[in-house]
C-alpha cells in the first residue's frame, strides 16, 4: 500500500536557534493519515515553536518536513497551507472587525475564482461564487455549532465561540492537517467536551490528521492515539498515553526532579 | 584637499543641527511612539523668537546670541502647551489619532505664525561675529566649528543626564514598560512632560545654530528640515538617542558631499534614498534593535 | 445578479443622474453669473480631490497602513499625462480621446511607480511605511525638478485644458464606484483582514505581501488619474505643490471623514475643498481654522465624522416612504 508508505506529516531532524539558543532541537514525529498525535510539555518548552515551524512563520535553521512526501521548508506560510497545513493560535487571532461569516470566508480566498473584472462589474461569476462560499462557510459553521451567530462580529463572540471560530476558519483552507494550538485554553469544562466532540467530528467527516499542543495532560491523554512529549526543546518521551502517563521523564519535566 | 575638509565642516555642523532636532523627535518617540509632526515647528518658534529678542540684547549692551535663552524659554512653554493641549487628550485613542493631532499641531503653528508674523522671510542679525581660520589650507568659518561644538556638547550632557540622573534613568524606562514604569513609582505623565521640554529646548539651540548659518526665518522653515530631522531619527534607529545623533551626522554629511561632489540637484532624493536602503536592510535603523512579533 | 441588488444599482444610477443634472442646470443656466466658471472650478476641484482621499481610504482605511506621500503618485499621474498629451497636441485627435488618453496614462504611469514602491517596502508596517512613503514622495519630487521634459524645477505650463468638469465628474463617480466594487469583493475582503490580523491573514492561506502590493498599486492608479485631472484642470504645475503638506492634507480628509467610510471620504473631500474657497474672506485664519477642528476631532470624535457608516440611498428612500406612510 503506497498510502501507508507516506505518512501525512514527516518531520526530521528539526531544529531552530534564535541567537545562539536553541529553542527546537532534532525534532522528529511522524503523524499518519487521520491520526491524532498530542505533543504537550510544560510551559516554554518549545511547542508553539514547533507549530511556528511547520507553518513557515520561522524557517529551521536545521532539519526538514515534508506533507504527504513534498519538502515544505523554505515555504511561506501562505504556501504552507496551500500545501495542505492549517493552524488555530494560542492567543485566538480572529479578524476581529469582521463578521464570523467573512472570518471564514476569508480561508476560502484562495480557492475562489472569480477576476477582479467580475468582481467590479459584478458579473454573473462574482454572484454565483460569493453565493456557493457562502454555503461552504456556513456548513463549516455548523460544524462548529456558530451557524447562528454568522453575522456576529467576531470581537463579540464569547471566548469559547472565538476558539471555535478559529477552528471553522482552519478548516476552510481545505487542509490534509490541522494543528490546534491550546484549543481549551480558557473553556470550562462542558466547553472542552463540546470541542472534543467537535475535534473527533472533524476528524472522521474529513479524514485529516490532527496534531494538538495542550498543556492539559488528561484532556490530551483522552483523545490523542500518540503523544509527544519535548521540553527545553527536545524530544523527551514518545508513545501511547499508557506509556506517556508511567514514563518517569515525563513526570519529573512536569513536577520537576525530587532529589534536588 | 582643502574643499574636502570646507565640506566635512560644513557636513557635521549641519549633521548636528538635524542631529539636536533628531533627538526631539526620537525622545519622543521612544515614549510616546508617536511621530510630533510639530517638533519641526519648534524651530520656527525659536528662530522667529532669536529674530525679535537679538536686537533687544544688542540694545542692552548684552551678545546677540543671548537671545537663545529665551528661545529655549519660549520653546519649552510652546512644546509642554503643546503636549498638554493637544497630545495628551489623544493619548488613548491609537496611532493614526496621534499622528494626526500631530499633523494638524504643526498646520497650527505654521498658520499661527503667519498670522502674528507674516508671510514674508525675515532676515536675523549676525548672531555671532567671528573671523574666518584656516584648517588644512582650507578656509573655515570659525561660527561654524563653535555651532558644532555646542551641537557635540549638548550631545554629551544629554546622554550623561540620560544615562547617570535618576530623571534620565526614568526617561529610558518609561519606554522599555510604561505599566511597569508606573508600579515603581515613575510618574509617567511628568517623564513625559519633561521628555517634550527637552526636546524643545533642543530645537530651540537647534534654530540658533541655523540661524547663524542661514540668517533666514520662514513660517515654513520647521516642517522640511523637521522632516529630514526625523529621517536621521529613523536611520540611526528611531528611540535610541545615539542613534539620532549618529543619524543626524550621517545625513547632513551626505547633504554636503553629494551637494560639493556628485550631483547638487539630487542631494534630497540621495539621503531619501539611503533611508529606504537602511530600512529595508534593517528595519529597524542602524542602532536599532530587530523586534518581531510575537506569534 | 439578486433581483433587489439590481433595483438598488438603477435607483443609485438615477440618484446620480439627478445630482448631476442638478449641477449642470446650475452651471448652464448661468445663475451664478459671471462667477460660474469660478464655481464650476470648485467642483472639478472636488472631483478630483475626491478620487485621492478614496484611494488614500483603500489604504488607511481598508489596508490599515497610512501613507504619507499620496501625493507623489498624484504628481506621478499629473506630469506623465501632461507629457504624453502635449506630444499628442498637434496631432488631430478629438478632446475627449485625449483627456481619456491622459487619465489612462496618468494612472498606468502611478500604477507603476506604485508597484516599484510597494515590492520593497511594503514588508515594513505603520509608522516606517509612512516615514518611507515620505521618503518616496521626496524622491519623486526631487526627480521632476531635476527633468528638463518635466520643466526642470520651473513651472511646466501650457498644458492643455481638457479637465471639463461634466467629464470630470463622471470619471470621479466611475472611479468610487470601482474601488467600492473593490473593497466589497473577495479582494477587499481579504486585504481586511489582512489589516485585522495578517498573521492570521497568512494563516488563512492569504499571500499577504501580494494584496498588500496590489491594492498599494490599485490605490496608486487612482491618485494618477486624479493627477491627469489636476494637471488637464490648472494647465500649469511645479513639482513643489505635490509635497508633503498636500500628502499630509489627504490623509487628514481621510481620517476627518472616517477611516473605512467611503461615504465620509466623498463628503469630507468635497466640503474640504469646497471650504477654502467658500472662506476666502477669512483666508488668513482658514488654515487655522482647520487645524483647530482637526484637533477636536481627534479629540471628540477619533474615528472622524462618519465613522465606518455608509450611506445608503436605497435605505434612506425606505426611511422616507416609511415616515411618509405614518404621516399618512
Amino acid at each position: 500500500m503506497a498510502k501507508q508508505a507516506v505518512p501525512v506529516l514527516k518531520v526530521l531532524h528539526l531544529g531552530i536557534q534564535f541567537g545562539g539558543l536553541k529553542a527546537v532541537e532534532d525534532f522528529n514525529m511522524e503523524i499518519g493519515e487521520s491520526e491524532l498525535v498530542g505533543l504537550i510539555g510544560p510551559n516554554g518548552a518549545g511547542k508553539t515553536t514547533v507549530f511556528n515551524l511547520l507553518t513557515g512563520v520561522y524557517q529551521p535553521t536545521e532539519g526538514a518536513f515534508y506533507l504527504c512526501g513534498e519538502k515544505m521548508n523554505g515555504k511561506k506560510t501562505h504556501q504552507v497551507v496551500a500545501a495542505g497545513i492549517a493552524r488555530t493560535f494560542q492567543n485566538i487571532r480572529l479578524f476581529k472587525k469582521m463578521s464570523v461569516l467573512e472570518n471564514v470566508k476569508v480561508a476560502m480566498n484562495k480557492n475562489m475564482k472569480y477576476s477582479m473584472l467580475s468582481a467590479i462589474f459584478r458579473m454573473e461569476h462574482y454572484w454565483s461564487e460569493e453565493a456557493e462560499t457562502d454555503e461552504h462557510a456556513l456548513d463549516l459553521l455548523k460544524i462548529v455549532h456558530l451557524e447562528d451567530k454568522a453575522a456576529y462580529i467576531a470581537e463579540n463572540l464569547p471566548y469559547g465561540e472565538q476558539r471555535r471560530l478559529e477552528i471553522a476558519r482552519a478548516l476552510a483552507t481545505g487542509m490534509k492537517l490541522l494543528l490546534l494550538d491550546e484549543p481549551a485554553a480558557g473553556m470550562n469544562p462542558t466547553e472542552t467536551a463540546e470541542l472534543l466532540d467537535i475535534i473527533n467530528n472533524i476528524r472522521d467527516q474529513f479524514g485529516i490528521s490532527v496534531l494538538l499542543i495542550e498543556h492539559d495532560m488528561s484532556l490530551v491523554m483522552k483523545i490523542c492515539e500518540r503523544i509527544q512529549v519535548i521540553d527545553y526543546g527536545v524530544t523527551i518521551a514518545s508513545g501511547t498515553p499508557e506509556e506517556i502517563a508511567n514514563n518517569p521523564k515525563v513526570i519529573e519535566a512536569y513536577l520537576g526532579k525530587d532529589d534536588e | 584637499m582643502s574643499i574636502l575638509v570646507q565640506s566635512l565642516i560644513n557636513g557635521l555642523n549641519q549633521g548636528a543641527i538635524y542631529a539636536l532636532i533628531a533627538l526631539g523627535y526620537t525622545m519622543v518617540y521612544g515614549i510616546l511612539r508617536m511621530i510630533n509632526f510639530a517638533h519641526g515647528d519648534f524651530i520656527m518658534v525659536g528662530a522667529y523668537t532669536m529674530f525679535y529678542t537679538a536686537p533687544l540684547m544688542v540694545s542692552y549692551g548684552m551678545p546677540a546670541w543671548m537671545a537663545v535663552i529665551l528661545a529655549v524659554l519660549v520653546c519649552t512653554a510652546v512644546g509642554i502647551l503643546v503636549e498638554r493641549v493637544a497630545y495628551k487628550p489623544v493619548r488613548g485613542s491609537g496611532s493614526i489619532s496621534a499622528l494626526i493631532t500631530a499633523l494638524a499641531m504643526s498646520l497650527f503653528l505654521e498658520n499661527l505664525a503667519m498670522v502674528l508674523f507674516g508671510g514674508n522671510p525675515k532676515t536675523i542679525m549676525k548672531i555671532f561675529d567671528l573671523p574666518m581660520i584656516e584648517l588644512f589650507g582650507a578656509k573655515i568659518q570659525m561660527k561654524y566649528l563653535l555651532t558644532l561644538g555646542i551641537g557635540l556638547a549638548i550631545m554629551i550632557i544629554l546622554t550623561m543626564f540620560v544615562r547617570f540622573t535618576k530623571l534620565g534613568k526614568a526617561m529610558r524606562a518609561v519606554p522599555q514598560d510604561r505599566e511597569a514604569a508606573t508600579i515603581v513609582g515613575i510618574n509617567v505623565d511628568r517623564i513625559i512632560t519633561v521628555t517634550f521640554a527637552i526636546g524643545s529646548a533642543l530645537a530651540a539651540v537647534a534654530a540658533l545654530m541655523y540661524c547663524s548659518t542661514y540668517p533666514r526665518c520662514t513660517t515654513d522653515m520647521g516642517s522640511m528640515m523637521g522632516i529630514k530631522a526625523f529621517i536621521a531619527a529613523v536611520l540611526g534607529g528611531i528611540g535610541i538617542i545615539p542613534g539620532a545623533m549618529l543619524g543626524g551626522l550621517i545625513v547632513g554629511l551626505i547633504e554636503i558631499l553629494v551637494k560639493v561632489y556628485l550631483a547638487p540637484g539630487w542631494y534630497e532624493a540621495i539621503t531619501y534614498g539611503i533611508l529606504i536602503v537602511v530600512l529595508l536592510i534593517k528595519p529597524s535603523g542602524i542602532l536599532g534593535k530587530n523586534t518581531g512579533e510575537k506569534v | 445578479m439578486p433581483k433587489n441588488v439590481k433595483i438598488a444599482y438603477v435607483i443609485n444610477f438615477a440618484g446620480l443622474l439627478l445630482l448631476f443634472a442638478a449641477l449642470y442646470i446650475l452651471f448652464e443656466t448661468g445663475v451664478f453669473g459671471t462667477r460660474t466658471d469660478y464655481f464650476k472650478g470648485i467642483a472639478t476641484t472636488a472631483c478630483y480631490t475626491i478620487i485621492m482621499v478614496t484611494s488614500l481610504n483603500l489604504l488607511v482605511g481598508v489596508m490599515g497602513e497610512f501613507s504619507l506621500g499620496h501625493a507623489g503618485f498624484m504628481s506621478v499621474g499629473a506630469y506623465a499625462s501632461a507629457v504624453l498629451t502635449n506630444m499628442l497636441s498637434e496631432k488631430a485627435v478629438p478632446g475627449f480621446a485625449l483627456f481619456l488618453a491622459a487619465l489612462l496614462a496618468g494612472g498606468i504611469a502611478a500604477a507603476v511607480t506604485g508597484i516599484l514602491v510597494g515590492i520593497p517596502t511594503l514588508k515594513l508596517r505603520g509608522d516606517y511605511l509612512a516615514i518611507v512613503t515620505v521618503a518616496f514622495a521626496e524622491i519623486i519630487r526631487v526627480a521632476f525638478t531635476n527633468f528638463e521634459i518635466t520643466g526642470g524645477g520651473r513651472t511646466m505650463s501650457g498644458i492643455m485644458k481638457l479637465s471639463n468638469f461634466y467629464w470630470v465628474f463622471w470619471v470621479m463617480v466611475i472611479c468610487v464606484t470601482v474601488m467600492y466594487m473593490y473593497v466589497r469583493s473577495r479582494f477587499g475582503r481579504t486585504v481586511k483582514a489582512i489589516r485585522e490580523d495578517y498573521i492570521a491573514a497568512a494563516a488563512a492561506g492569504v499571500n499577504v505581501t501580494f494584496y498588500k502590493i496590489m491594492t498599494f498599486t490599485i490605490s496608486a492608479f487612482f491618485a494618477g488619474i486624479a493627477g491627469a485631472i489636476y494637471a488637464h484642470y490648472l494647465t500649469a504645475m511645479i513639482p513643489t505643490s505635490f509635497n508633503f503638506m498636500y500628502s499630509a492634507e489627504f490623509l487628514t480628509e481621510v481620517i476627518i471623514g472616517g477611516t473605512g467610510s467611503m461615504t465620509g471620504s466623498v463628503i469630507g473631500a468635497a466640503f474640504l475643498s469646497a471650504l477654502p474657497e467658500v472662506m476666502r474672506a477669512f483666508a488668513k485664519y482658514r488654515m487655522l481654522g482647520y487645524s483647530v477642528v482637526l484637533v477636536l476631532i481627534m479629540i471628540f470624535r477619533p474615528g472622524g465624522v462618519f465613522g465606518t457608516w455608509e450611506f445608503s440611498l436605497t435605505r434612506a428612500l425606505r426611511r422616507v416612504r416609511r415616515g411618509l406612510r405614518k404621516g399618512a
